[in-house]
């Protein structure tokens, strides 16, 4: 037995994306572009695939590499964590795709061509990195993943080589190698306790001890300094505004996923019982974040570094899934994981939006100062509407995915009794709506004299691509509950 | 004290070095010098754990030593980035830290001028 039916689509969910890389590697020009295109497209439909055949299922599909069995093997399994996550990195890739078409059109060796060469090779190998990271079973490779996704992100930020980005982005490579090698140390300490590790043979054999304690410890820490949760969030807000508008789009909307997915993992399957005050701490954190992000957003000067910190702001709200999660009521339990998995996947699509939206804004009107927008919803009508929705969905107005995200928590956060974190979910709504509301203002105000925003080519094209993400944000809370059911396969049962 | 103990004392020193020098040092060469060592720590771990977990007859566990090969073209990978990065920052801007502050990366282009 190799695997579950379907299992093989695991492999070629990593392969393909990866195979694609290389060949554009080496082919180059006009054909990398159009590989790394294709390769997007049918990456796609094996995320479709994958999910079809898990709903069609109901329980994870799994395959063994080379049909070795964990421990001396490595398994690959897709639950609706794995499945949701895909679907949603592999619709922001393909739309950043498109996109790069019209920023990075022809690569050729002449002036830019490098830049559009590394970007065309770049986008399979993010979608390569993210697919070890959501369907990997074992903790090391799932370490592999984590420095994968970081070394494509990092390159795809500094895509434009600005002498300003540099700094910005030695400062996120710092940071994310500290947590790696935190993250590696934990495994080393596993493996001394466990001799495993394999997720599938941890889950439940784990022993509340020291060194698993520690070993939980240091790996939690490697990943919040990944995903920049308050106090350790110094570093992104730089690195994701510096980038050019598609690689801020796939660090601020994919790249920090990769590591939730991984902490989600460690918590709810590695750890014996996690900790419930250590949960509480996380929540804490994140709700940290969710009022600090805004409220600094909410004064920002520049158009990207608002978008940025709103990152900030809404990975925060991640983490109050987590002790809601272990309160011991299983309605609940399930409420706070769909709205975890939910905001998850929602801000995804709307933050790639957003930033896009905001490259195409700041190439017409010259500027990326916030109060010097005015008459930018003359010059890119669509951007700011897209934005404008975008924004929606992260405030949490209905039908948007991030309003089912947020009600789902609060729901969960009322019925176990926590209702402290329904405070931060409606003071994180309303300062949310501060700053999107000061985004759109400053887009609506008429321009100032003298200001004539540039003709952008193939702006409309651009523009219409970036709505249709910011639309899919907003219709993900339309979606029938069953859809949304596929977030429930696999999901952990947390003993209170 | 057992044969292994010294190895994983070792590791320890390694990685607290390695950690204190990542999060002390401004120079960005040497914050990457810090992770190289903290690495190098933690597969010396990764060398106990397998010694440890060693199976009769055999000298050591073979699995974490294919982590610590995994592990050190990674490591070896982020150096590399790590330091094209750092060279780019210097050749544009003349700055060897991270510091935000202006003044901070003026002194070496005034070395420079001086020289000149």
């Amino acid at each position: 037995m190799i695997g579950t039916p379907g299992g093989s689509l695991l492999v070629l969910a990593i392969a393909l994306p990866l195979g694609a890389t290389l060949i554009a590697f080496v082919l180059g020009g006009q054909a990398a572009a159009r590989i790394a295109r294709a390769s997007l497209w049918l990456w796609l439909a094996l995320a479709v695939a994958i999910a079809a055949m898990l709903i069609a299922r109901g329980e994870p599909l799994t395959y063994l590499l080379g049909g070795f069995t964990p421990p001396l093997g490595i398994a690959l399994a897709a639950d609706g964590l794995a499945s949701a996550m895909l679907l949603a990195s592999a619709i922001v890739l393909v739309a950043t795709g498109l996109f790069g078409s019209v920023a990075y059109p022809a690569p050729s060796w002449e002036k830019g061509g490098r830049a559009a060469f590394a970007y065309w090779c770049l986008l399979p190998a993010l979608a390569a990195s993210l697919a070890v990271a959501f369907l990997a079973r074992d903790l090391f490779s799932l370490f592999v993943a984590l420095e994968m996704l970081t070394f494509t992100a990092l390159a795809l930020a500094c895509l434009d080589g600005r002498p300003s980005q540099f700094k910005a982005e030695l400062r996120y490579l710092l940071f994310a190698l500290l947590g790696s090698v935190l993250y590696l140390l934990g495994c080393a300490l596993l493996y001394g306790a466990y001799g495993t590790l394999d997720i599938g043979l941890l889950a439940g054999n784990t022993r509340a001890d020291a060194p698993t304690r520690l070993a939980g410890a240091l790996m939690t820490v490697g990943l919040l300094a990944k995903m920049a949760v308050f106090p350790l969030h110094l570093w992104l807000p730089p690195a994701h505004a510096g980038a050019p508008p598609a690689g801020s789009a796939l660090l601020s909307g994919l790249v920090v996923k990769g590591a939730f997915v991984l902490l989600v993992r460690l918590w709810f399957w590695v750890l014996p019982g996690p900790p419930v005050a250590g949960a509480e701490l996380l929540a804490a954190l994140g709700a940290a974040a969710i009022l600090v992000g805004s409220i600094v957003a909410l004064r920002q000067e520049k158009l990207k570094a608002l978008i940025a910190y709103s990152t900030v702001a809404q990975i925060g709200y991640l983490f109050l899934m987590f002790p809601l999660l272990m309160a011991g009521d299983p309605d609940a339990a399930t409420r706070a994981w769909m709205g975890g998995m939910v905001q998850a996947v929602s801000h995804a699509l709307a933050k790639a939006a957003m930033f896009l939206a905001a490259g195409l804004i700041v190439q017409s009107m010259g500027e990326d100062r916030v109060a010097g927008l005015g008459g930018a919803a003359r010059a890119a009508p669509l951007a700011v509407l897209a934005i404008g929705i975008g924004g929606l969905s992260l405030m949490g107005v209905p039908p948007s995915g991030g309003f089912t995200a947020k009600w789902m928590l609060l729901r969960a956060s009322v019925d176990t009794g926590q209702w402290w974190w329904s405070l931060v979910i409606l003071a994180g709504g309303l300062l949310t709506g501060g700053y999107v509301y000061r985004l759109i203002a400053a887009a609506l105000a008429p321009a100032a004299p003298g200001v004539a925003p540039r003709p952008v080519p193939r702006v409309q094209e651009g523009a219409v691509l970036v709505l249709v993400l910011a639309l899919l944000s907003m219709l993900l809370g339309l979606l029938p509950l069953s859809m949304l059911g596929l977030a429930q396969i696999g999901q952990p049962v947390i003993a209170p | 004290m057992n044969a292994i103990a010294p190895f994983a004392l070792a590791a320890a020193g390694l990685i607290g070095l390695g950690l204190y020098g990542m999060l002390a040092q401004s120079s960005v060469l040497r914050k990457v010098i810090a992770f190289n060592l903290l690495g190098i720590g933690v597969f010396l771990v990764f060398g106990v754990v397998a010694r440890r977990g060693a199976a009769a007859g055999l000298p050591a566990d073979p699995v974490p030593q294919a982590m610590v090969i995994t592990g050190l073209v990674v490591a070896f990978a982020a150096t590399a980035l790590a330091l094209v990065l750092t060279l780019r920052l210097h050749q544009s801007t003349g700055a060897v830290t991270l510091a935000e502050d202006p003044e901070a990366s003026t002194p070496p282009s005034k070395h420079g001028a001086s020289a000149e």
